[in-house]
Formats: C-alpha cells, structure tokens, sequence
C-alpha cells in the first residue's frame, strides 16, 4: 500500500515533466509557424479582436474598480499619519508595479483564455483540425499561432489601459471624493514612479504573462480529450494553470528583476 | 477571411488606445522626460544630501523649475548633486541652493534662493553657497547630549560632527 502512493507520486512528477516537454515543443512548433508564410495577418487581426477589443469593457471597469478601492484605501490607512498626500505614489506605484499586469493576466486568462481553448477543444472534438490536415494545412500554423501571438500582442495594452483606467479611479476618488488637492496627487504620483525601474517593469510583466496564458490557453485547447468533457476540462483546467502560473511567476520575476 | 470595415477599426482604435496608454505611462506619470523645458546643467556640492534622490524637484519660490538628474561624490568627498533646470532661467553667481524637506518627514528637495549678483550662471557652473540637509536625528542627538552638560563622551564626537556645519560661504 505505502509502495502504491509513492508510484502515484512519481507517475505524477513523470507526467509534469512530460507535459512540460510537450509543451516546450509546442512553443517551438508555434515559433516555427510564425516565420512561414502566409503570415496570416487577417487572422491575427480577428483575434486581436476577440481578445482585445472585446476584453476591453471588462479591463476598464475592473481598472476603475480597483483604481477607487486602492484610494479609499490608501486615504483611510495614510490620513492616520497624516501622509495623505502620498496618495498617488500608492495608487500608482501599487497598479503599474503589481495588480495592473496581475489582475489584467488573471481577467484575460478568465475572459479570453477559456474561450481560446473552448474554441479549439471543440474544434479537436468535432475533428475540423483533422480536417484542415486533410487539406494539408497545419492546424497550429492556421489555428494556434495567431491565437497565441494575439494574446502576447494584446496584454501589455490591456495592462497598460488596466493601469491608467486604475489611476483615474484613485485620482476620482483622493482627489473627488476625499477633497485631496488633484496637484498632489499628480506630483506625489510623477515622483514616485519611474519609467526604467517602474513602467518597463510592469510592461515585461504584462508580456511575460501574455506569453504564459497565450501559450497554456491553445497548448490545453490542442491536447484536449476529444469528447465534451475533454473541452470542459481543457477550459477549466486553462483557467486554474493559467492563473496560478501567473501568480508564482510574477512572484520569480519581482524577487529576479526587483520589478 | 475577408475585410470587415467595422472589425478592423475598432482594433485599429484599441492598438491605438493601447499604445497611448503606454505612451501616458512612459512620459507624463514615468517621467521619461521632464514635463518641463530642461537644458541648463547646474552643479551644487553639498555635505550632507540626507536621502535626496535622482529626479527630486528643484523649486524656487516652491515653483518647480527643474529636477536632480544625479548625485555622485567628487573629489573632496562631497556629493555633487547635478541639476537640470529650464534654460530660460536667469540664475546670479551668488544663487544659494538648500536641501530641505516637504513637511517634517516628507521627501526631499532642493530650493534656489536668488541672489543679486549682476554675472549669472552659465550652463555647467556649479553654486558656491550650499545648506545641507537637516538630520533630524542628529539635531535631536545634540540636544539630548547638549542637555546632559558636556559629557564629551565617547558617543558625542561622533554623532554631531559634520551633519551640523553649515556651508555658509
């Protein structure tokens, strides 16, 4: 019996390396698809759509959501020490250094990513990839790769919108709600946040996350069971893999790059 | 896949979008460059720069007129605070430079009092009246060892020392 757990635990630790091999060889098939042609760019701008465009309401209303919290926040726990006018500095540098590219990954892994795989789940499940490849055409050059680079395209602006939208809501909030002076708030956040340690920062992360959920999102849509059950699983399983890597690696990349 | 009109503007709008986010981020809040005109370098040595960092505002009359763009040591082991200023300024010879604090534990800054010299600063000249930052530790260090009646003890000598000289001249 004791024998048994340890089997289960290594078949386990056996299929995690495997998937990961897989996976690494899927992002260089996906890689290699990039540089041929066709280019496939009106593909890729029908997927800049489904997963921008169409994620912008959610992005902005959450940033404005978010952005007020944080100055209600900050407001109650600075106007303690008197620091009120550091208001901006903790909105800013809270949302352009953290929850603007995580929040953005999480909204986009749960918005545009399940719904990436779903599409391509149910398209193993009803064999229209087999049917591409009938036709000779690759299914990841036609199918994955525009997906997978939309994403990477689309999340360092959506976290950057996330962000503005965010400084906007703390500014409506310090400055509109709480009678902060708006010139304060814009000085203390100016000089706190800095273009080389701050913004590029947080737009790396942002990429880095696209390329995580870009690549979970087609890798378990394409690897799916195909049955209706391999689709939900693929959906429910791009959502939990996507959002969790998502968190341990921006915790790897702060405590690398001090980003 | 064909063209469609409506689709491909509205991602032509939300690139757009996207970019002008990050561009607000790079030049208005990350300060990429400074949001007013620059172009005057001027230099001040100071003894004690007490936490001013690289890109603290540089006021006068609490006016902002230019930003610290670096803070090195020279060579009389002083720190040389490099400032970029609007060009348009007229400085005097005799202009005296203070680092001094926002509120009591706010950030620091550095503030131009104007002289009345007629010669004016030229770019790349360096101001010879400097005040250094107030240690508020220190002060509060020389005034408890001050009280105690010249205990100069092994503590006090190194304690109050250089923080306190002022650069008068």
């Amino acid at each position: 019996m004791r024998l048994r757990a340890i089997e289960d635990f290594g078949f386990l630790a056996l299929r995690f390396v495997d998937d990961l091999g897989k996976l690494a060889l899927f992002t260089l098939q996906i890689l290699g698809a990039r540089f041929t042609p066709p280019l496939r760019g009106r593909v890729f701008v029908a997927e800049l759509f489904k997963l921008g465009v169409l994620s912008l309401i959610i992005i902005c209303v959450s940033g404005i959501a978010v952005g007020m919290v944080l100055g209600l926040q900050g407001y109650n726990t600075l106007v303690r020490f008197g620091a009120e006018q550091s208001l901006g500095a903790v909105v800013g540098l809270s949302l352009i250094r953290e929850l603007g590219p995580v929040l953005t990954a999480l909204l986009a892994a749960g918005r545009a990513g399940s719904a990436t795989a779903a599409e391509i789940g149910t398209m193993v499940a009803t064999e229209q990839l087999d049917g591409l490849r009938m036709m000779s055409i690759n299914p990841v050059h036609l199918v994955v790769t525009p997906k997978a680079t939309a994403m990477i395209a689309v999340m360092p602006l959506l976290s950057a919108l996330f962000i503005v939208c965010g400084l906007f809501g703390g500014y409506a909030v310090g400055v509109g709600l709480m009678g902060l002076d708006g010139g304060t708030y814009m000085s203390s956040l100016q000089s706190a946040v800095d273009f080389h340690d701050d913004v590029l920062g947080s737009l790396l992360k942002a990429l880095i996350f696209g390329v995580l959920i870009g690549l979970i999102s087609t890798y378990r849509g394409y690897t799916s069971a195909p049955t209706s059950e391999g689709v939900s699983a693929a959906t429910t399983s791009t959502v939990v893999v996507g959002s969790v890597s998502v968190l341990i690696f921006d915790y790897f990349i702060t405590a690398l790059w001090g980003v | 896949m064909t063209r469609s009109p409506l689709r491909d503007l509205l991602v032509g709008l939300f690139i757009l979008a996207g970019l002008g986010a990050i561009a607000y981020l790079s030049f208005s809040v990350g300060g990429l460059s400074y949001g007013g005109p620059g172009g005057l370098t001027i230099y001040a040595a100071f003894d004690q720069t007490g936490g001013l960092k690289p890109r603290a505002p540089v006021v006068i009359s609490g006016v902002k007129v230019g930003q610290v763009t670096s803070i090195t040591l020279n060579e009389n082991f002083r720190a040389r605070v490099a400032m970029d200023l609007d060009r348009r300024l007229k400085l005097p010879t005799d202009t005296a430079a203070s680092i001094v604090t926002a509120g009591i534990l706010g950030d620091r800054y550095i503030s131009l009092q104007l002289g009345g010299d007629d010669k004016l600063l030229a770019p790349e000249d360096s101001i010879t009246f400097t005040e250094s930052a107030i240690i508020l530790e220190s002060l509060i260090g020389k005034f408890m060892y001050g009280r105690s009646g010249g205990s100069a003890g092994s503590d006090s000598g190194g304690n109050g020392g250089s923080e306190a000289q002022k650069k008068g001249s």
